[in-house]
C-alpha cells in the first residue's frame, strides 16, 4: 500500500510540472522518477490471493452437492465456521497488530475446509469452537500464513474429535432432516461388516461429513486445481496409489475381512482429503521426490488406522502426522542441483 | 523443427515487437563520450594518456591492468577533458575517460593493409588470438569476459565445440537478432574465426525459435560450412544462459563450480563473433556496438549502433526521448537488468539495450509470506530451492545456504519472476551469495596462512 502511495504522490506531482511547464518534449533528468530496484524487473501475474480462491471456487461443486445431500444446514454450518475463523483470523492480526489479511482468503479456505469435514448435525456452537482453534492454535500461534506446520482445518477438527466425539460421530441420514443416529460406509463395514455399494460412494448419497461424501464432485474440484498447477499431482496419485494398492493386497489375502480397494478409495473422507488436504501448499513438501514421500506415508497410515486401528477413519490422521514429517523430507529431498557431483 | 531446450525456466512475455522489423541505425557522434576503464570482468585498465593530450579513433587509451583483463581505445577523436570517476552503468561511480569530441571522426593509423580484406586462413591460432586481445574485445552478451582469456584455455583443456550465442531470451532486446540479419556474413566469418583460434572440430549457433528469419539466413550462410550447424532452441528464459545452452545444444552439463571449458566447449554472443571480425579483417577495435533502446517509455524504440562512452541521453534523445510516464531505466533486459539512476551513464561494452519502463510495470507488489508452493523450485534452471536459499540468506544462515548450492545460482531471476507471493526470491540469494563467497576466501586465505 505504501508503495502505491508513493507513487501516486510522485505521479501527481508530475502532472503538477507538467501544468506549470507546458509540454517539455524530452522529460527533464529528474533522478527522483527514476525507480532503483535490483533485477527481475518483471513479474509473472501470479498471486498467492488467486490461488486461495481458485482452491475455494474448486470446493463449490462438492458444497453444492453437500446443500443437496444434507439440506441448507449445511450451508448454515459452512457460513458460521467461515465467519468464524474470519473474525478470529483479524481479532489475532489487530492483536499483533498487523494488516488485515481477510483478502488473501487463506482464512476463509480454512473455515470452509473445516466444515466441510464437520458431521452434518454438529451444534453450531462446537462449529465455532473448532473454527477458532483452527485458526488460532493451529495457524496464528506459529506466526500466520505459510508458517503453520499442521493443517488447520484438520486441527481444528482433531480438537473437535477429541472434545466432542459423540456429536462428532453423530450422523445424518442423506437427504432427510432428522438427526437420528446412523453410520457412515467406513463405520457400518468396521463395526457390522456391511459394504455399502461403490456406486452410491462414487455420487455420495451416503452418511458422512458435509463435504466429504460425493467423490465425483470432489474430483471436479481437484482435477481443476491439477490442471491449474495449484494442487501438485503426485500428492494425490501417490496418496490414491498407496491406499488402491496397500488395501488391494489385504483384500486379496482376505476379502472377507478387508473391503475392496474401490470402497476404501470412494468411502470416507480420503478424496476431499487427497485432492484438497493433502494437497495444502504450506504443510506438504516443496520437493517432487518429498511429495511422493509424503502420499505414500500417508496412504500406508491411513489403511493402517483403517484395517488396525480404533477408529473407522483415519484421513485427519494420515495427513496430520505427514504434516509433522515435511521438514524432515523437505531437508532429506533437496533436488541435486545443476552439475552437482555425485558424493 | 526440432526444438531443443534445458529443463524448466520461465516465459515471459517477450515484448520484442517493439524493436525486431526495426534496422539497425547508426547514431551521430556525441559531442563527449566517457570510456569507463572497467567494462569487463578483471583487474581495471589503466589510462596511458593525459588530461589534455588529443586522441585519434581506435587510439589506445588505457591499457590491460592484467592478463585477465582488455584494452580499451578512443571511441571519437578529440581532446581528453578529464580522466575521473563518473557515474557507472553498473552502479555507483567509476573512473572514466571524457573526450570531448572534434568532431572528425580521424582514425589512428592502424597499418598497411587497413582496411583491406585479409586472406585470415593463412593466419595462425596465436595471430588471430593477438589480433582479439589488441581490439580490447570482451563477451559482448553482458558478462564482459575478456574473450583472449577465453580463447586460451589452460593445457590439458581441449575445446571441441563452440557455441554461438544466437538465443537472446531476455524480453525486449532484439540487438543479436538485428545483427545476425544484418550482418549474416560477419557473424558466419567470426564464428569460423573463433573456431580456428580454439581449434575446435565444430560449431553450433543458438537461436531461439522466435527468430525464424534469423534461423532461416543463418542456415542458408553457413551452407558451404558443414562443420558449422544451426540449432533452433524453444523460446524459453533463460535459454541463453552459457550453462542452459550448452545443455540444450550438446545435452552436456557443465559441473558445479566449473566452465564451460571443463566440457570442452566455448559459447560466445553473436556481437562478440562481428567483433572478432572487425578486429581480424579491419584491424578495427571494439569502439562502438548495437544497443537495442525500446520500452513503453520511450516514445520511439530503435535499433542503434552507438559508440562506446556515449551517454545514455544521447541514445534516448535519439529515439524521441521518454515518455511522461516513464519510470524506470535500465540497462540490459528486464529480467537481469542494472536500473540506472541517472542518464549520464555512458554505454559500455555490455549494454545490449536500454530498457524504459513506465509507471504500471514498476508498482512494487506486496510481499506475502512464503505458502511453500515450491514454484521457483518449479523453475529453478540451476535445480536449485530458492524459497530455501532465501530464507537461509534472511536469516544468516551461511552454512546452510552453502550446502544447499546458493553459489551455482546464476541470478537470472526466474523465481521470483514466478512468486506467487511476490518475494524478493533472487535479491536475497544475491546477498547471500555474496555473504557465502567472502567466508570461503576468508577461510581460504586463512588456511593458507596457516599452512606457512
Amino acid at each position: 500500500m505504501d508503495e502505491k502511495q508513493n507513487i501516486r504522490t510522485e505521479e501527481s506531482e508530475k502532472n503538477a510540472s507538467a501544468k506549470t511547464n507546458p509540454a517539455p518534449s524530452v522529460k527533464p533528468v529528474e533522478k527522483k522518477l527514476f525507480f532503483l530496484s535490483s533485477s527481475p524487473h518483471m513479474k509473472a501475474p501470479s498471486d498467492v490471493r488467486m490461488i486461495m480462491w481458485i482452491v475455494i471456487a474448486a470446493l463449490l461443486p462438492a458444497v453444492g452437492f453437500s446443500v443437496y445431500n444434507f439440506g441448507f444446514h449445511s450451508l448454515i454450518t459452512i457460513a458460521v465456521s467461515i465467519l468464524a475463523a474470519t473474525i478470529t483470523e483479524e481479532i489475532v492480526n489487530l492483536a499483533r497488530k498487523r494488516k488485515m489479511t481477510i483478502n488473501d482468503g487463506s482464512a476463509v479456505l480454512t473455515g470452509l475446509l473445516l466444515a466441510m469435514t464437520l458431521p452434518p448435525s454438529l451444534p453450531l456452537s462446537m462449529v465455532v469452537i473448532g473454527s477458532v482453534f483452527a485458526i488460532f492454535i493451529g495457524k496464528q500461534i506459529f506466526g500466520g500464513l505459510g508458517n503453520n506446520i499442521f493443517n488447520p482445518a484438520l486441527i481444528g477438527r482433531a480438537f473437535l474429535q477429541a472434545s466432542f466425539p459423540i456429536p462428532m460421530t453423530t450422523w445424518t441420514i442423506p437427504r432427510t432432516v432428522d438427526a437420528i443416529s446412523s453410520a457412515t460406509p467406513l463405520g457400518l463395514f468396521k463395526f457390522e461388516k456391511t459394504l455399502t455399494p461403490t456406486y452410491d460412494l462414487f455420487i455420495g448419497t451416503v452418511g458422512g461429513c458435509i463435504g466429504e461424501t460425493s467423490a465425483l464432485f470432489i474430483l471436479i474440484g481437484g482435477l481443476i486445481l491439477i490442471l491449474l498447477r495449484i494442487a501438485d499431482w503426485r500428492i494425490p496419485v501417490s496418496y490414491l496409489g498407496t491406499v488402491v494398492i496397500f488395501s488391494g493386497i489385504l483384500w486379496i489375502v482376505n476379502p472377507v475381512n478387508f473391503p475392496n480397494p474401490a470402497f476404501q478409495l470412494f468411502a470416507g473422507g480420503l478424496m476431499l482429503g487427497a485432492f484438497f488436504m493433502a494437497t495444502d501448499m504450506v504443510t506438504s513438501p516443496v520437493t517432487p521426490k518429498g511429495k511422493w514421500i509424503f502420499g505414500v506415508g500417508a496412504g500406508i497410515i491411513l489403511i493402517l488406522i483403517r484395517q488396525f486401528g480404533g477408529y473407522p477413519e483415519g484421513v485427519m490422521y494420515s495427513i496430520l502426522i505427514m504434516n509433522c514429517v515435511t521438514p524432515l523430507i523437505n531437508r532429506f529431498t533437496r533436488p541435486r542441483y545443476f552439475g552437482e557431483i555425485k558424493q | 523443427m526440432n526444438l531443443r531446450t534445458f529443463k524448466k525456466g520461465v516465459r515471459p512475455s517477450e515484448f520484442k515487437e517493439f524493436t525486431d522489423g526495426k534496422s539497425i541505425e547508426i547514431l551521430p557522434l556525441p559531442n563527449e563520450v566517457f570510456i569507463p576503464v572497467q567494462q569487463h570482468i578483471g583487474a581495471p585498465c589503466k589510462p596511458v594518456v593525459e588530461k589534455g593530450m588529443d586522441v585519434k579513433t581506435g587510439q589506445i587509451i588505457a591499457t590491460a591492468g592484467g592478463f585477465v583483463s582488455s584494452l580499451i581505445h578512443a571511441t571519437i577523436s578529440g581532446k581528453v577533458k578529464a580522466i575521473e570517476s563518473f557515474p557507472h552503468p553498473l552502479g555507483g561511480q567509476g573512473l572514466m575517460i571524457q573526450i570531448v569530441s572534434d568532431g572528425k571522426d580521424e582514425w589512428i593509423d592502424t597499418g598497411e593493409d587497413n582496411p583491406k580484406v585479409r586472406d585470415w586462413e593463412k593466419l595462425s591460432k596465436d595471430e588471430i588470438i593477438t589480433a582479439i586481445q589488441n581490439a580490447g574485445i570482451v563477451g559482448m552478451g553482458g558478462a564482459a569476459f575478456p574473450l583472449h582469456v577465453k580463447l586460451s584455455p589452460p593445457k590439458g583443456k581441449t575445446i571441441d565445440t563452440f557455441i554461438l550465442n544466437g538465443c537472446e531470451c531476455e524480453p525486449f532486446l532484439t540487438a543479436d537478432h538485428r545483427m545476425m540479419l544484418e550482418q549474416t556474413d560477419d557473424v558466419v566469418l567470426g564464428v569460423r574465426l573463433i573456431m580456428k583460434a580454439l581449434g575446435a572440430e565444430k560449431a553450433i549457433i543458438g537461436i531461439e525459435a522466435n527468430k525464424p528469419d534469423a534461423i532461416e539466413k543463418i542456415t542458408k550462410a553457413i551452407v558451404p560450412f558443414p562443420n558449422i550447424t544451426v540449432q533452433p532452441l524453444k523460446v524459453k528464459y533463460p535459454q541463453g544462459a552459457e550453462k542452459m545452452l550448452i545443455k540444450a545444444a550438446l545435452d552436456r552439463n557443465v559441473p558445479a563450480g566449473g566452465l564451460p571449458m571443463d566440457v570442452n566447449v566455448v559459447v560466445n554472443n553473436v556481437g562478440t563473433a562481428i567483433a572478432v571480425t572487425d578486429a581480424v579483417m579491419r584491424k578495427r577495435p571494439v569502439i562502438e556496438r548495437v544497443v537495442t533502446v525500446t520500452g513503453k517509455g520511450i516514445r520511439e524504440p530503435k535499433n542503434v549502433l552507438a559508440r562506446i562512452g556515449t551517454p545514455f541521453q544521447n541514445l534516448i534523445d535519439f529515439c524521441g526521448g521518454l515518455t511522461e510516464d516513464a519510470a524506470k531505466v535500465l540497462m540490459g533486459g528486464p529480467m537481469m537488468g542494472v536500473t540506472q539512476h541517472t542518464l549520464a551513464v555512458p554505454v559500455i561494452k555490455a549494454t545490449s539495450g536500454i530498457v524504459c519502463l513506465t509507471f504500471e510495470s514498476v508498482v512494487e507488489k506486496t510481499e506475502y509470506p512464503c505458502i511453500q508452493c515450491g514454484a521457483c523450485i518449479r523453475v529453478c534452471p540451476m535445480d536449485l530451492m530458492p524459497t530455501r536459499l532465501a530464507r537461509f540468506a534472511q536469516n544468516c544462515k551461511w552454512d546452510e545456504a552453502e550446502k544447499f548450492g546458493i553459489v551455482n545460482c546464476i541470478e537470472c531471476g526466474s523465481c521470483a519472476f514466478v512468486c506467487p507471493s511476490n518475494i524478493p526470491l533472487v535479491q536475497r540469494i544475491r546477498i547471500g551469495k555474496l555473504k557465502v563467497n567472502e567466508i570461503r576466501r576468508k577461510q581460504k586465505t586463512a588456511e593458507k596462512v596457516e599452512s606457512i
